[in-house]
């Protein structure tokens, strides 16, 4: 394939070719298609395994797709057990979702770069980009949502008039009114951007660094591919749990009064 | 690269996620974990009560087994005691019943005795009668002479 992309684009183009998303609409309209189909189609997988481990759920001993699905389960449970020490339905299995959700969404990044967009244009699209996660609106969609969730506990444990005192008087007290909100505004719009760039960042610059790989030679490729996978498996399970910890985090702030 | 609508889609999907786990997976299989762990609980307890039950019989039975050993000692004790005084019981009978039939012996003896003695003298005082007759060569009138010869027949019996 890098050969062909050379001939078509050079290298730029290749590079270019594999980060543009598949995309209809114009200006704000514009609906990245392979970003929508491939993480509703992931989030879809993840569903159905837990659905169906969740149905044939059995007290007794567990069969091998229950024992996965407890192990994780298990696992979210303890971190937000951990952090959080409120009582809350929401949390745990929000946390489920995000961490099996976007680890999903990362693992696309370890299919080969060019295995899709091959197929697909055997179909006719001229681009795809099979990795969610390197699209800003999907970690955005997710930290924004987070950040709803944020102020939605914040006002709801506070109460309105707690939460304003919490923006407005904290930390410097009631001559520094203005400053405080703006250091409040600041904190609170950091969370989500941070969450969504840290993942987006992370995502991108793997999928760049494989598509990059593509470009070399062929009997250079796995030698650099081999170990960049490897290390790939790491970071996007860690990306997933950076992401999920701290949305824990997150929220047990907002259950609690500063 | 830009944020666009696709925002919007991937929010949509992600609450219908979220809520889908927290709706149908996240408490099914939460229940069934904290009832497994229920169940290994009340295994691991009943585990330790039946263990502690285990004692608890074995010593029982260890204290029973004890008790009898303890019951047939006694026993034994008690029937060899018996024993003995049944052997010393019936010596005891059997002296007496030889002591009574040896009373009873002489009893008879002495009666015997005392029937010959009785029919001796009789005899002897028939004897004497006879011999008187004889001697007299005279009719003795035997009622006339009654007398002397009961003393004659009494002085016979003091022999």
């Amino acid at each position: 394939m890098a050969t062909e992309a050379h001939e078509t684009g050079g290298a730029t183009g290749y590079i270019v070719h594999h980060l543009t998303p598949l995309s209809v609409g114009e200006g704000f309209w514009t609906f990245h298609l392979d970003t929508l189909f491939f993480s509703a189609f992931l989030g879809f997988v993840f569903l159905i395994v837990f659905r169906m481990a969740a149905l044939r759920v059995v007290t007794g001993v567990p069969g091998t797709l229950q024992n996965f699905a407890e192990m994780l389960v298990e696992f979210v449970d303890g971190q937000v057990k951990d952090a959080f020490h409120g009582k809350s339905a929401v949390i745990a299995p929000l946390s489920l979702s995000i961490f099996v959700w976007i680890w999903l969404m990362n693992f696309m990044d370890l299919i080969p770069v060019d295995l899709f967009p091959l197929i697909a244009t055997s179909f006719g699209l001229e681009y795809l980009r099979v990795v969610p996660s390197t699209d800003l609106n999907a970690t955005f969609g997710m930290s924004i949502a987070v950040f709803f969730l944020i102020l939605f506990y914040s006002i709801k444990v506070k109460g309105p008039i707690g939460f304003a005192r919490e923006m407005l008087l904290s930390p410097f007290g009631k001559w520094m009114i203005p400053f405080n909100l703006l250091l409040k505004l600041v904190e609170e719009f950091a969370r989500p951007v941070s969450l969504a760039l840290r993942l987006f960042g992370n995502m991108y610059a793997g999928e760049l660094i494989f598509i990059l790989i593509a470009l070399l030679p062929w009997f250079i490729q796995p030698v650099l591919s081999f170990p960049w996978a490897v290390f790939h498996i790491l970071i996007i399970t860690l990306q997933a749990f950076i992401f999920m910890v701290l949305t824990i985090v997150y929220l047990s702030l907002a259950h609690e009064d500063h | 690269m830009s944020i666009n609508a696709t925002l919007i889609g991937q929010m949509i999907t992600f609450a219908l996620l979220v809520w889908f786990t927290m709706k149908f997976v996240w408490p099914p299989l939460m229940q069934a974990m904290e009832e497994r762990q229920k169940k290994i609980a009340d295994g691991l307890a009943a585990a330790d009560k039946g263990k502690h039950e285990m004692e608890l019989a074995e010593k029982r039975a260890t204290a029973l087994l004890r008790q009898a050993k303890e019951q047939a000692a006694d026993i034994v004790s008690l029937a060899q005691k018996r024993a003995g005084e049944l052997v010393e019981e019936s010596k005891q009978t059997a002296k007496q019943e030889g002591d009574r039939m040896i009373v009873a012996a002489k009893a008879e003896i002495d009666r015997e005795i005392q029937n010959t003695r009785e029919g001796l003298r009789q005899q002897v005082a028939t004897l004497a009668v006879t011999a008187a007759e004889q001697i007299l060569q005279r009719e003795v009138d035997q009622n006339r002479h009654r007398e002397i010869l009961d003393e004659f027949g009494k002085q016979l019996g003091q022999v």
